[in-house]
C-alpha cells in the first residue's frame, strides 16, 4: 500500500460521495435523465405501439371485411406490445455486450 | 387570443421562384443546416492543426461524441453506420439549435420530417438485419426458448413492438420540439398582454419573461438531449439488428 493507491482510494471514495461518477448502465439504454423524462418516455412507448396495433387492425379489417374483430384483436395485442416496450426500456439484461 | 401554432405554419419563401416549386421555408432551414455542418467539417478540419483552433475543436468534439456513441452501442462493427449516425444526429441537432434563433423556422417540429427520418432509420435496420443475418433475421420476432404454444400470441406482438419504433421515435423528437416552442410563445405573450396595461403591467410582465429566460434555457438543453436521444436510439437499433437481441 503505497502513497499512490491510497490516493486513488480517495479520489474514488470523494467522487462517489459527490455524485460525480454516474453508475454506468442508467442512461445508456437512450433513457432521458430525470422522471420527467423516463416518465415521457415510457408514456410514449405505450401510446405508440397502441397507434400501430390500432392502425394495423383497422386496414386488416378493410382489407378482409372483418369488422369489427380484426381491430378488437390487435388493440390488444398493441396494448401487449406497448407493456413488452417499457419492459424493454427498464430490462437491463439487453443491450449487453456478448 | 394566442396564436400559438402559427409559428409551424409552412410558407413558401424566396419569392415568385420559390412560390412556383412550393420552396418552404422548412426546406430553407434543412438546406442552411447541412451547409453549415458542410462548412463546420470542411472549414474546420482545413488546418488539421495538433493543437485544434475553435472550429476544429468543434468539429473534432462532435466527431468523437458520435464516434463514441456508435461503438459504444454497436460495438466494432458500428463503425460503417458512423457517417449516418453522425449525418442524423447533426441534423438534428442543427435543426433544433436553428429553431431557437428568434424568427427561424424549427423544421424538426413537423411530424412529416421527423417521421421522414424515423422511416429511413426503420428501413435501414430491416435492410442491416435481412442482409447480415438472411431469413434468420426473422427469428428476432420469436424469442429463443419460448413455448412453441405461444408462437401466435408472440409473432404479432413482437411485429407490433417493431413497427412502433419509428412512430415513438418520431413523435418524441416532433412533441419535444413543437412543446417548447409553444410554451416559450405562450409565455412571451404573457409577457406582451400584461406588460400592454400601463405601469403596473411592466412590473408584472417581468415574471413571464424571467420564465421565458428559463425556458429558453431549458428548450437548448431539450435541443441537444433529443438530438442525442435520437442518435442513440438509432445506434441502439442497429445494434439489435446487427445482434439479433
Amino acid at each position: 500500500m503505497n502513497e499512490r493507491d491510497g490516493f486513488e482510494q480517495r479520489l474514488r471514495d470523494a467522487r462517489a460521495r459527490q455524485g460525480l461518477d454516474q453508475p454506468s448502465g442508467g442512461g445508456k439504454r437512450g433513457l432521458p435523465p430525470g422522471p420527467w423524462g423516463i416518465g415521457f418516455r415510457a408514456g410514449l412507448e405505450v401510446v405508440s405501439a397502441l397507434a400501430v396495433g390500432v392502425v394495423v387492425g383497422l386496414l386488416l379489417d378493410r382489407w378482409l371485411g372483418t369488422k369489427p374483430w380484426l381491430f378488437l384483436l390487435f388493440f390488444v395485442l398493441g396494448a401487449a406490445a406497448g407493456i413488452l416496450n417499457v419492459y424493454r426500456l427498464f430490462d437491463p439484461r439487453r443491450g449487453q455486450p456478448k | 387570443m394566442i396564436d400559438a401554432l402559427h409559428q409551424f405554419e409552412l410558407a413558401p419563401v424566396f419569392g415568385l421562384l420559390g412560390r412556383s416549386v412550393n420552396f418552404s421555408q422548412s426546406a430553407a432551414f434543412m438546406l442552411l443546416a447541412v451547409g453549415l455542418i458542410t462548412f463546420l467539417m470542411l472549414r474546420g478540419m482545413a488546418p488539421r492543426a495538433i493543437i485544434p483552433g475553435r472550429l476544429q475543436a468543434l468539429a473534432e468534439t462532435s466527431y468523437e461524441f458520435v464516434h463514441d456513441l456508435v461503438t459504444g452501442q454497436v460495438g466494432d462493427e458500428g463503425k460503417q453506420f458512423f457517417p449516418f449516425v453522425f449525418s442524423l444526429f447533426m441534423f438534428v441537432l442543427l435543426g433544433n439549435l436553428l429553431g431557437l434563433i428568434p424568427w427561424a423556422f424549427t423544421f424538426t417540429s413537423h411530424i412529416a420530417v421527423t417521421f421522414g427520418l424515423a422511416a429511413i432509420v426503420f428501413v435501414l435496420i430491416t435492410v442491416v438485419g435481412l442482409v447480415i443475418h438472411g431469413t434468420h433475421f426473422f427469428s428476432y420476432f420469436f424469442p429463443e426458448g419460448a413455448p412453441k404454444l405461444l408462437a401466435p400470441l408472440i409473432i404479432p406482438i413482437e411485429i407490433i413492438s417493431y413497427l412502433s419504433r419509428p412512430v415513438s421515435l418520431s413523435v418524441r423528437l416532433f412533441a419535444n420540439m413543437v412543446a417548447g416552442h409553444v410554451m416559450l410563445i405562450v409565455f412571451a405573450s404573457f409577457v406582451v398582454m400584461i406588460g400592454s396595461i400601463g405601469a403596473v403591467g411592466i412590473l408584472g410582465a417581468a415574471l413571464p419573461l424571467a420564465v421565458n429566460v428559463a425556458l429558453y434555457g431549458f428548450e437548448l438543453l431539450v435541443a441537444f438531449l433529443q438530438a442525442y436521444v435520437f442518435a442513440i436510439l438509432t445506434s441502439i437499433y442497429l445494434h439489435d439488428a446487427v445482434h439479433l437481441h
